[in-house]
Order: structure tokens, then C-alpha cells, then sequence
């Protein structure tokens, strides 16, 4: 007799190997070898994700984990700039996940070392080998994110960042889309070493198919922040994972704004390591149309007095689907840990979906801990204030929901970047006023 | 119904100003630990150890069941077969040997049953008064006075004992049948209302919902089945007292209350064990079904043996409880004070199948030691206007591990839904854990849905408060305790409330220091 879940961990072994059978492991130097081999054998193990996950319960992993990236079709934004484009920043550009050296800077930064996976792949010694694929194998614990392991192990593209002082200017990685099939594997790794200080931003759709893994490790007083913005393309699918740990009163904060997107399920895994770091996780979902998108959050406290905060706003129609899985653990010498998560959700039509899960864990008695969740149409005493004060419809409802989602815009500590953001969502909003 | 020894006086100068007298009191009186530890010695008939489908076939049988319902449970046991014990709860619970266990206990006494209270043995009748719960003497009362001059004071309970395996009496019968409500146990009413048993049972917890819940379709031995008829309030509480006494034996009751058109009715169950080193198994079910107009109010106080400080025995608690509010209107209310059992794992449910339904759940959840207890709610809202609401508050102590789980679940024609759900947890010592793991699911704009949770420890400054009064630190902590779970002690029916108060400090006590 075969139970249920031995039936399942054999469902998830034969899809890993289904999909590893056709490809072999890139070539490298030892370093990197080590650390693919030492991924694959994890896979294997582990399996990859399949519907009957409780990890996956509102997510269907099916067409991330396919041999082929279904196609999407290429997005013409040409109504908008692009993003960050007024930023004095140093422009890295992937083009379906190949790195275009000429529509990239010159990859020169002072107080930072830059190196691009592909090459460094090819010694057989390099600083990033104790963090390649090793923050993402701490994460598999106490959830698997067998994603994140594929990616480890075929990853050829990617950037190893090494920042030792104050960076200059913020380290922009754009995704450009050429093909409509392409599927597109980047592994960044970024490194702060103690008292460092840098800003990397993301943006763009990347390809039909993305998954991308960023390793962050943010060193004692060091500081990371990391504003992403992941294209407008209808059809494309995105798995990415963001697996950050922190050292003694560091502080990173990441922000996310995922605008449409057929599947996209953006993971963040942090370790707060030292006393007194501060991670704040906060994303901005808008989706109009058959778009599904999740985010999955876990933030462990490992030592005390740390603070996190989590801050998820998603704004839906027209069957859009919202997922937000987001846990707090700390664990038991986490005492004075302040930890705060709040996921909400305005669903415009009644077509849209909002599922949550937001859990805590708590083995420390002395903590501050609180979550709440909320889902929602627009308040009608609200649009009768604003209504009564002559403001037109369309207007009113989009004023309302820009202060929605401004206590997640609020995070982005620098206010260029939450200014380049915040307009971006009002001429999403306007665009699809009706 | 106050399973509470109050027998210690409490001095009038003891009792200070602006100091709850109940809760000095309770700190005081309990200085023991596990008040319902003892056993009961008497003779047992049992049916052979281990579990298979000659032992379904043997309960069905010593309870004169008809074919349709053997082979109703022959089906949940090959459905059983077929299914693993759920692994998804925070609980850590060592393999359980399902072999190993007695599923089927009868009092020898109890073999030829008594058609009356009057020749029940009175060691049984002696166990529940040592409970606090005097079957026979409110079977007495109520032959002397007669129905209609029930006296104005006092509030009656109906009582439903069930001792191991099976229902030893039900109380106040009489009074109850002539308001047409049928109250007894769910053996009798197999016999005794067939039609109404075959059209619900099984009708909201099928043979095959969870393991568990296939386990005691398989192997349900008795337990207590309520029905009000249309219109009917039902004239007293209605309450079953559940009482493990054999070892090695699995309790595994069934529950079914029909509430009728436009009916209402208030149920209260209690549960007891004796102090063991073994584990002992205990997985209920409780099916309420809630037609329109009808309200039914069920309160818990599950105080089975928590086992002892190190962990070593207590009751495995393993229950399924759901209320269907099948049509429009139907109200249920499930509060429950969850202080016992080594492992509890518990979500009393709603579904909110009618419009205008509504479904609440407060639920106070007190772990102490080794225990622990994943306990929590399903809301399932599939009626137009259907609201519903959860407070919850766990309180850890010791070593133990206290989770929430819950679901909320707005059906895309739940049009107009409301939940709000409140879930706080307190942690008493550096130890223990307080965990929440609430599911949301809204599949429509015009509903609304808040949840939120709290984490915190007892405050330092309300302690210091108390103690700066007098008071010493385990009263100091009782009080604080009592306080944050009153929104929940308020639901109770009275009798209920006072005995859950006093479990709250019990159940705490030897956690400070």
C-alpha cells in the first residue's frame, strides 16, 4: 500500500528528474562545480514542487518547473520611460538572461567589486564560493524552495557583487526581452562587508520565463537596499528567490512593485543573524486580468533585539489572483524581537481572489509580535467623501487607492526611488481605470 | 455543574481590595495539580485488544445496531486503512500503535442496561458525583417536584454521563421530551429515531473527512444526539459528561444535534480522565446541523488528563467538530476552554451554508508543561451575508507549544460576507511557544475580512501592579491570565465560566519562578 505522502515526495522525485534528465551541468572551475553538483544531488532529493505542496497551496508550480517556458508574447511599453532611467546609476543589462555588455556601464565602481558569473565560473578560486548556492541551502530549512536549487545548479549568468565601502552610485541590473520563448536562469550574489553601504535595483521583464535567485549577505553595520520592479509584460512567469542574512545591527530593506505577469511568485527568505538587524520586506501588487501573483515571505530572528517588518498591498481585478504566505519565526534566544507584518488587499471587482497565510512562530517570551490581514472592496464612505467634494469618480478611486498602498511605497527609504515607483503605479491605475 | 472543590475557606482578611475573591480563591484551593486523576475500580467488559473489522463488527453488534450502519462503519474503517495520520500540525507526537488499544470498554454493570438512573451501579453514579456532576440526584428532584413547578431558582442541566465506551444515563428526560426535545444517547437513538440518525449522521463529518475522524466512524462506541423540533427552545441546558476510566482505552464518542426550524439550544460538554503513564486516545466527533431560524450554543471545558510535568501520559485528543448552518439564518457558537490532554488537536468549524448565517468561535487554549495543543477554526462562508467571528487567545507556559490554525474562506457567492478574527497569544516563560497559522482565502470584493494577532508576554508592569498590592506572583499571573481571556469567559454559560476561570489557574499553576 502506498500512502498519500510517500506518493507525493515520489511525484516531486520524478518531476526533478524529468527535468534535469535532458541537461547536463554547465562547465566551470571547481568552485562553482562543487556547488552545482552540490545542488543537483539536493534536487534529486528533494524533488521539485508540484500542486499537492502545502508550500504551494495557492500557487500552481506547473509551468515553472516545465522542461519548456511556455511562450509569452513581447509587452510594447513605449508609452513609458524607462524606470529609473533619471537615476545616476551603474547599468548592468541582460537581454533573455544574457548578460549585453554594450548596452551595459562599464562595470567599475568604487568601494565595490563586480564580476559577472560567467566569468568568475571559469577560475578555480573565488570569494563568492562561500556564498554560491550556500545562503540558498540554509533556506531550505524548515521549507523546501527546490526552485532555488535549479537555479543553483544550471545558473551560468549572474552578478558577483563585493561591496567594501560606500558605494557611489546604486547598481541598476535591467532585464531586457528579446525572444518570445526564452528561459532565463541568474544568480547574483551581493556581499557587504562590515559597514558597507549599497543600493541595487531591479526592473524589467527578463523573459518569457525568469528564474532568478539573488544571495545577499549583509555584514555587521553594513546596509542593503533593493528596490525591484518587474515589467508589465502580460504572459511572462517568474520564480525568484532573495535570500538574505544579516550580521549585528545591519539593516536591509527590499521593495517590490509586480505589475501584471500570467505566473509570479517572488520568494524572500531573511536571517536575522546579529543582534539588532533590521530587515523590512514590503511589495506592491497591481494586476488587472488572468495574472497570478505570490508572495512568500520568511523572516527568522535568530538573535535579539532585531526588528522586521512586512508590508504587502495588492490591488486586483478582473480575476487577478493575490497570494501572500508570510511567516515570523523566532527562535528561542530572540528575545526583544519586534516584529510586524501586515498583508492587505483591495479587490476592485468580484472576480478577484486574495489568499493569505500569514503565520508566526515564537519559542521567545519576550517579543512584540503582531500580523494582520485584510481584504476588501474601496471604502464607499470614503468615495462618498471625496465624491461629495466634486472629485470625479475614476479620480476619487484612485486617490484612495494610492494612499492604499502607500504605507508599502513608504518603505523605499530613499524618495527618488519611491517617487519613480509611486508614478509608475499611478499610470499603471490610470491606465486601467475601466 | 462545578467540577470545582471549593471546600477551602478562604479567610475574609485574605481576600483584598479590588482583587477578584474567585480568582484567591481558585489559587488557593488548588494546591494540588491534576484535580480528576483518580479511578474508578470496576469490573470491565472488554472487547479484545487491536483494531479490525471483526472488533467494527463486534460494536456495531453490542450495540444492536441495524445492517445499514455496520456496514457504514465497515466502509470508514477500509477508508481509514487507506489514509496516513495528518503530519501538518505543530505537534510532536510519537508513532501511536492503533493495535495496542482497547476500543470498545463497558462498566460489567452496564451490560444488561438499566432501564433507569435508579439501577445504575452507584460506583458509577458515585464517579460523577466525585466530579461535581450528581446524575441521580437531579433525577430525583426533578420525580419530586414534577416538571411544572420546576423551581424558579437553580438552573437545570440535562446530563448525558458517558463512562468509557458508553452512555450511562441521561437526566431530566422526561421534562425534555415534553417539549419534544429528544436527548440521549446516540446507541439509544439508533434505536429509538433511526430515520433521524440515518438522514444526519455522517451529513457535515463524512467517514472519510480526516483520519480521524474515519477512525471513530469505524469505531464510535456512544456519545449523545440531541434533537429540537421546529420552534422549540429547548427548556435547559443540555450537557454530556465524557469520563476515560480503563486503561489502554480509546474513547471515541459521536455527537449529533439537530437543531430544527427556527429552534435554539445550549450544549455543554466536559471531559475528564485519571492520571496515567501511558498515553490514551481519545478522537471524537460532534455534527451539528442548524436548519433555518435554529441556534445552537456549544461550550467546551476539555480538561482530560494533561499529563504530568515531565511530559509522561496524558490524553491524545484528536477531535473533529463541525456545525453545518444548513439553511438561513442558523447561528452557531462554538466556545471552548481547552486546559487538558497532552496533545490536542481541535478545529470546530462553520459552515455558513445559508444567507444571513453566522458562525462564531471563541476559544481560550491554556498549555502547560509538556503539552501541546495545535486548536483553531474553519469558517467557510457559502451564504450571501454570512458573518462570521473568531477570538482566540493561547496562553504557554512551561515547555509546552500552542499553536493557532485557522481558516477563513469567502466563497465567490458569499456575496456581502464579514469575518473578523482575533487571535492573541501569551507566553509565560522562555520555554514554550505560541505559534498562528490563520489561512485566508477571499474570493470576492464585496466581503470583508480582518485578522489580526497578537504575541506578548504577561506585562511586567501589570504584574508589578498586582504583586506591589500584595498579591503573590502566581496569583499576580492567575489575575493578569484571567484578564486577557475574559472576552472569551464571557461567552460561557455561567456554570461553565466559573469552572473555566478556575481551570485557567490551575492549569498555569508551577509556571512562574
Amino acid at each position: 500500500m502506498v500512502f498519500p505522502r510517500q506518493k507525493l515526495l515520489a511525484q516531486k522525485r520524478d518531476a526533478a528528474e524529468a527535468r534535469l534528465a535532458p541537461l547536463s551541468l554547465p562547465q566551470g572551475g571547481k568552485w562553482i562545480t562543487a556547488a552545482r553538483e552540490n545542488a543537483r544531488a539536493r534536487l534529486s532529493a528533494m524533488g521539485l514542487p508540484v500542486k499537492r505542496d502545502e508550500y504551494w497551496k495557492y500557487t500552481d508550480p506547473a509551468t515553472l518547473t516545465a522542461a519548456e517556458a511556455p511562450e509569452a508574447a513581447l509587452f510594447q511599453t513605449a508609452d513609458e520611460a524607462p524606470l529609473f532611467d533619471a537615476q545616476d546609476r551603474l547599468k548592468i543589462v541582460f537581454v533573455d538572461g544574457v548578460f549585453d555588455a554594450a548596452a551595459s556601464d562599464d562595470l567599475a565602481l568604487e568601494g565595490v567589486e563586480i564580476a559577472l558569473l560567467s566569468e568568475a565560473a571559469q577560475s578555480d578560486l573565488h570569494w563568492a564560493r562561500d556564498l554560491y548556492g550556500a545562503l540558498e541551502a540554509d533556506g531550505q530549512k524548515p521549507v523546501e524552495r527546490p526552485l532555488a536549487t535549479f537555479n543553483t545548479a544550471h545558473a551560468t549568468e549572474g552578478v558577483l557583487i563585493r561591496a567594501t565601502g560606500k558605494a557611489a552610485r546604486p547598481i541598476s541590473l535591467v532585464y531586457r526581452r528579446r525572444d518570445a520563448g526564452a528561459d532565463a536562469v541568474l544568480h547574483h550574489v551581493v556581499k557587504l562587508e562590515p559597514g558597507a553601504e549599497l543600493t541595487v535595483l531591479e526592473d524589467g521583464p527578463a523573459a518569457a520565463r525568469f528564474n532568478q535567485v539573488m544571495e545577499a549577505d549583509v555584514a555587521d553595520g553594513a546596509t542593503l537596499h533593493h528596490v525591484r520592479a518587474q515589467g508589465r509584460d502580460h504572459e511572462r512567469r517568474t520564480a525568484a528567490h532573495l535570500f538574505a542574512r544579516l550580521g549585528e545591527g545591519s539593516v536591509f530593506k527590499s521593495f517590490t512593485l509586480t505589475a501584471n505577469g500570467a505566473m509570479v511568485r517572488n520568494e524572500a527568505v531573511i536571517r536575522l543573524n546579529g543582534k539588532g538587524g533590521v530587515a523590512h520586506i514590503a511589495g506592491t501588487t497591481v494586476g488587472d486580468g488572468a495574472f497570478h501573483h505570490d508572495d512568500t515571505v520568511f523572516i527568522t530572528h535568530a538573535a535579539p533585539g532585531c526588528e522586521s517588518r512586512q508590508v504587502f498591498k495588492k490591488v486586483l481585478r478582473h480575476g487577478a489572483v493575490g497570494v501572500f504566505q508570510g511567516k515570523i519565526l523566532v527562535e528561542q534566544p530572540a528575545q526583544l524581537t519586534d516584529g510586524y507584518q501586515i498583508s492587505q488587499a483591495l479587490l476592485l471587482d468580484e472576480n478577484a481572489q486574495f489568499l493569505a497565510k500569514p503565520e508566526l512562530e515564537i519559542y521567545a517570551d519576550d517579543v512584540k509580535c503582531s500580523h494582520g490581514s485584510t481584504s476588501g472592496e474601496i471604502d464607499p464612505t470614503s468615495l462618498f467623501y471625496l465624491r461629495a467634494r466634486g472629485i470625479p469618480d475614476a479620480e476619487a478611486k484612485l486617490l484612495l487607492v494610492l494612499a492604499f498602498l502607500a504605507e508599502a511605497l513608504d518603505e523605499i527609504e530613499d524618495p527618488s526611488l519611491a517617487e519613480d515607483l509611486r508614478e509608475r503605479i499611478e499610470n499603471w491605475l490610470r491606465r486601467h481605470a475601466d | 455543574m462545578a467540577a470545582l472543590d471549593t471546600t477551602t475557606k478562604v479567610r475574609d482578611e485574605d481576600v483584598r481590595e479590588g482583587v477578584d475573591r474567585e480568582t484567591v480563591e481558585t489559587v488557593q484551593s488548588m494546591a494540588g495539580t491534576y484535580k480528576h486523576g483518580w479511578e474508578t475500580d470496576i469490573e470491565m467488559e472488554f472487547a479484545p485488544k487491536g483494531l479490525n473489522e471483526d472488533i467494527v463488527r463486534l460494536i456495531s453488534e453490542k450495540n444492536e445496531e441495524p445492517e445499514w450502519l455496520t456496514e457504514w462503519r465497515l466502509d470508514a474503517y477500509r477508508r481509514w486503512q487507506t489514509m496516513e495520520s495528518p503530519d501538518w500540525a505543530m505537534l510532536d507526537i510519537p508513532p501511536i500503535d492503533y493495535q495496542e488499544q482497547y476500543y470498545y470498554a463497558k462498566p460489567k454493570s452496564m451490560v444488561e442496561k438499566p432501564k433507569s438512573l435508579d439501577e445504575v451501579d452507584p460506583k458509577l453514579l458515585e464517579t460523577y458525583e466525585k466530579l461535581g456532576i450528581p446524575l441521580k440526584e437531579q433525577m430525583i428532584l426533578a420525580g419530586v417536584e414534577g416538571a411544572e413547578e420546576a423551581p424558579a431558582e437553580g438552573r437545570k442541566v440535562a446530563v448525558d454521563a458517558v463512562f468509557d465506551s458508553v452512555s450511562l444515563g441521561t437526566t431530566f428526560k422526561d421534562e425534555l421530551a415534553k417539549a419534544g426535545v429528544i436527548f440521549c444517547s446516540i446507541s439509544e437513538a439508533v434505536r429509538e429515531h433511526p430515520e433521524l440518525v440515518k438522514k444526519y449522521l455522517g451529513s457535515v463529518v463524512p467517514q472519510n473527512d480526516n483520519y480521524f475522524a474515519a477512525l471513530n466512524s469505524a469505531v464510535f462506541s456512544d456519545g449523545s444526539f440531541v434533537y429540537v423540533p421546529p420552534g422549540v427552545r429547548c427548556p435547559m441546558e443540555l450537557s454530556t459528561y465524557f469520563r476515560i476510566n480503563a486503561e489502554n482505552t480509546g474513547q471515541f464518542e459521536r455527537t449529533l444535534i439537530i437543531a430544527d426550524k427556527g429552534s435554539y439550544v445550549s450544549y455543554l460538554e466536559g471531559c475528564t480522565a485519571p492520571k496515567r503513564d501511558t498515553h490514551q486516545l481519545h478522537a471524537a466527533v460532534v455534527e451539528i446541523v442548524a436548519l433555518e431560524d435554529a441556534e445552537v450554543k456549544y461550550s467546551t471545558v476539555q480538561n482530560w488528563y494533561p499529563g504530568d510535568e515531565n511530559g509522561v501520559g496524558g490524553i491524545y485528543n484528536f477531535v473533529t467538530k463541525r456545525a453545518d448552518c444548513r439553511e438561513a439564518r442558523a447561528k452557531v457558537m462554538w466556545t471552548q476552554v481547552e486546559t487538558g490532554s497532552a496533545v490536542t488537536w481541535k478545529y470546530p468549524s462553520c459552515i455558513l451554508r445559508g444567507d444571513d448565517t453566522q458562525g462564531e468561535f471563541y476559544s481560550i487554549a491554556i498549555t502547560n508543561n509538556h503539552q501541546q495543543a495545535d486548536t483553531g477554526t474553519k469558517m467557510i462562508h457559502l451564504g450571501k451575508n454570512s458573518k462570521s467571528r473568531i477570538v482566540s487567545k493561547g496562553i504557554s507556559a512551561g515547555f509546552a507549544q500552542n499553536t493557532y490554525r485557522g481558516l477563513v474562506t469567502m466563497h465567490p457567492k458569499a456575496l456581502n460576507s464579514r469575518n473578523y478574527t482575533q487571535c492573541d497569544s501569551l507566553l509565560i516563560g522562555d520555554q514554550c511557544g505560541a505559534h498562528t497559522v490563520p489561512y485566508i482565502e477571499v474570493k470576492n470584493a464585496s466581503s470583508r475580512v480582518e485578522h489580526e494577532a497578537t504575541t506578548s508576554k504577561v506585562d511586567d508592569d501589570q504584574l508589578f501592579y498586582c504583586r506591589s498590592r500584595g498579591m503573590d506572583e502566581e496569583e499576580a499571573v492567575a489575575l493578569v491570565v484571567n484578564g486577557f481571556c475574559r472576552e472569551v469567559l464571557q461567552e460561557l454559560p455561567m456554570e461553565f465560566a466559573m469552572e473555566a476561570q478556575a481551570l485557567v489557574a490551575i492549569s498555569l499553576e508551577g509556571s512562574v519562578g
